[in-house]
């Protein structure tokens, strides 16, 4: 065998992850199986019929460009990326009547801890974000987008470049799209390795070939985005809902979600689960049912606590995750954030002091170094949870991490201060006889940590 | 060649189809916009050479008209660039929370042992770096690792991980 078939034998298949049974109504990871990823797959699951039916060449009139933004608004989908903002509502800030260049960018630079979901979309479904993406381009007068995909999913970026150049040769992308007079180039970009990245800004500076340190907001993108032009930004995840919407309508979209929280969402469930991988379930579905999906606690033990929105999301209690549902409004009312749908499960045999030293390592190895509270707090919560953890805590070291959370928490340009600091108060808001039990005793209370 | 010996012979010129591959990128671009394609180059001398030199640095700042050291910022910023030569097979075990609950640690650990070098070392016969990594988005497939920044290994069990190893010492002894 040669060394590249070696590794192809380990490479991810999908099967686990995305094509099981488990999902409920799924819109974006329906009917895939892993082979059927090329245009005329795509096209045989009712692809491109949204495309088709705004430039008006399914026999219809087509969809007005207000009418594309009217129906996204109606549909209450919000973007999926992290931070829940109504995707409509960022459509029409875009100024469409600026006369210079505009882009589109897709942000497929899924770094946070626990997400993999967008990966699995743009493996196994890839024709879902181009065409998403040139109903937004359309929509917003844009002409030039970019898909910027995570560094160390190389295979991913590869897969989209093949997607794309199918869709160039069929005439869904370039110029006079279907033989309309509406035309969008868009290309392929790779990060290579900075969680920073996923902010949108610091991915702008990045895209164009910058160090990706985020920059100051405002001006936000819609007026200066990138090469300094309106630009909208959303995740991979809002791009693939849109066709759906368009095919069967702002309010179905809505009702199959719960209000303010309209449509599907996919979960990444990691950790201590008996079948991790993507689900991709209505908003509003209890917490409880995605456990169950996901197979349950692992090995038989009880769920003591669960980060449900990527790492930098507080993490919520057993008994408090387990009333909520998963939707942004649910989540937040329980303290924490929906954030880009990774759920992370830790059993009750996880020590809290060990799990938040790992994350603030994190934090501290990705701050961009460009603002001091961030820069050098990261480092102080990396080093006293350390040595908390080693068993050389200091009494007064719980409340030096408070301390030090609280003088970066919205002190630094971009959220990965705040991102950082979260965690580390709501674990020892929710968990500080832990904490208090390894300063004291210089042991764990929970024990053995596998 | 070794890896020493590659740094000691510098980059050399860059070849056509190096050099086909970046036209590629710089297409993406609006033409002056061409640092742009910036990452993607240093990717591609990355996977032709292994690394990043100096040299390699100061071809592609002539190469999009970009000063050599706004090339340096964005090797050094981004965490897959090697700035060194490394191993012929480059092993990054990703140990971030939801991989460390599920034995991406212990994965890390095994190939220490199964290779005889510590976390950030390379073999004595240049044939595997092994590194720890963050997230590599792959959380629900862990243990991962990621060989040579392109290919995704999922579910490594310590048996998968030693067929990798064998498996690929055996591809070099052929």
């Amino acid at each position: 065998m040669s060394a590249q078939q070696v590794l192809d034998q380990f490479a991810a298949s999908g099967s686990e992850t995305c094509f099981h049974d488990r999902h409920i109504e799924p819109q974006i990871y329906a009917g895939l199986d892993g082979a059927n990823w090329h245009l005329k797959d795509y096209e045989a699951r009712g692809g491109y019929q949204a495309l088709r039916r705004i430039l008006g060449k399914d026999g219809s009139e087509g969809l007005t460009q207000d009418q594309v933004i009217a129906t996204v608004k109606e549909s209450a989908l919000r973007g999926r990326g992290g931070a829940g903002f109504p995707t409509g509502l960022k459509w029409s800030f875009m100024p469409r009547q600026f006369p210079g260049q505009k882009y589109l960018v897709c942000n497929s630079d899924e770094g946070e801890p626990g997400t993999c979901k967008d990966r699995d979309i743009l493996m196994f479904n890839p024709h879902i974000v181009i065409e998403g993406m040139a109903i937004a381009a359309y929509a917003m007068g844009i002409t030039v987008g970019y898909n910027y995909i995570h560094g160390e999913i190389f295979q991913v970026y590869d897969r989209f470049e093949v997607a794309l150049e199918e869709a160039r040769a069929a005439g869904l992308l370039g110029n006079n799209i279907l033989g309309s007079s509406f035309s969008f180039q868009l290309h392929a970009h790779h990060g290579f390795g900075a969680y920073i990245c996923g902010e949108e800004t610091a991915l702008l500076e990045s895209l164009e070939g910058k160090k990706g340190q985020p920059r100051f907001k405002p001006p936000f993108p819609a007026s200066f985005g990138l090469y300094g032009k309106p630009t909208t930004i959303n995740n991979t995840e809002t791009f693939a809902a849109v066709p759906w919407i368009i095919r069967h309508g702002g309010q179905a979209y809505l009702d199959c979600g719960k209000p303010n929280n309209g449509g599907t969402k996919i979960f990444s469930v990691s950790g201590d689960v008996e079948r991790p991988g993507n689900y991709e379930v209505p908003m509003g579905t209890p917490f409880a049912k995605l456990l169950e999906l996901a197979g349950g606690v692992r090995k038989g033990r009880s769920l003591k606590a669960v980060i449900p929105g990527g790492s930098s999301s507080p993490v919520l209690p057993a008994h408090i995750i387990m009333d909520c549902t998963m939707d942004y409004d649910s989540i937040a009312k329980a303290g924490s954030m929906l954030g880009s749908g990774a759920v992370i499960v830790l059993d009750d045999s996880r020590c809290m002091v060990k799990s938040l030293k790992r994350l603030s390592y994190f934090y501290m190895h990705e701050s961009c170094g460009q603002c001091t509270p961030c820069r050098e707090g990261t480092g102080w919560l990396s080093r006293v949870v350390d040595r908390i953890e080693n068993g050389e805590g200091r009494p007064e070291d719980l409340d030096l991490l408070d301390n030090v959370a609280e003088n970066i928490q919205g002190r630094t340009i971009c959220a990965l201060g705040d991102a950082a600091a979260m965690p580390v108060r709501a674990m020892i808001k929710h968990f500080r006889p832990e904490f208090e039990h390894h300063v004291a005793h210089k042991t764990c209370l929970v024990g053995a940590y596998v | 060649m070794s890896a020493q010996a590659k740094e000691q012979a510098g980059a050399g010129p860059l070849s056509e189809a190096v050099l086909a591959r970046f036209a590629k990128e710089v297409a993406k671009y609006p033409a002056e916009q061409k640092q742009s394609a910036v990452m993607a180059c240093l990717a591609i001398v990355q996977q032709e050479v292994g690394h990043v030199s100096a040299d390699s640095e100061a071809q592609i700042a002539a190469y999009l008209e970009m000063a050599p050291m706004a090339v340096h910022e964005v090797t050094t910023f981004y965490n897959m660039y090697n700035q060194r030569p490394v191993g012929k097979y480059k092993l990054n075990v990703c140990t971030n929370l939801p991989c460390q609950l599920r034995d991406g640690q212990k994965a890390l650990q095994h190939l220490e042992q199964k290779l005889g070098i510590a976390m950030g070392q390379t073999t004595a016969d240049g044939l595997f770096t092994l590194q720890q990594s963050e997230c590599l988005g792959a959380c629900a497939d862990s243990p991962v690792l990621l060989v040579n920044d392109r290919s995704m290994c999922s579910f490594m069990s310590n048996d998968k991980l030693d067929q990798l190893i064998d498996g690929l010492k055996k591809s070099e002894a052929r």
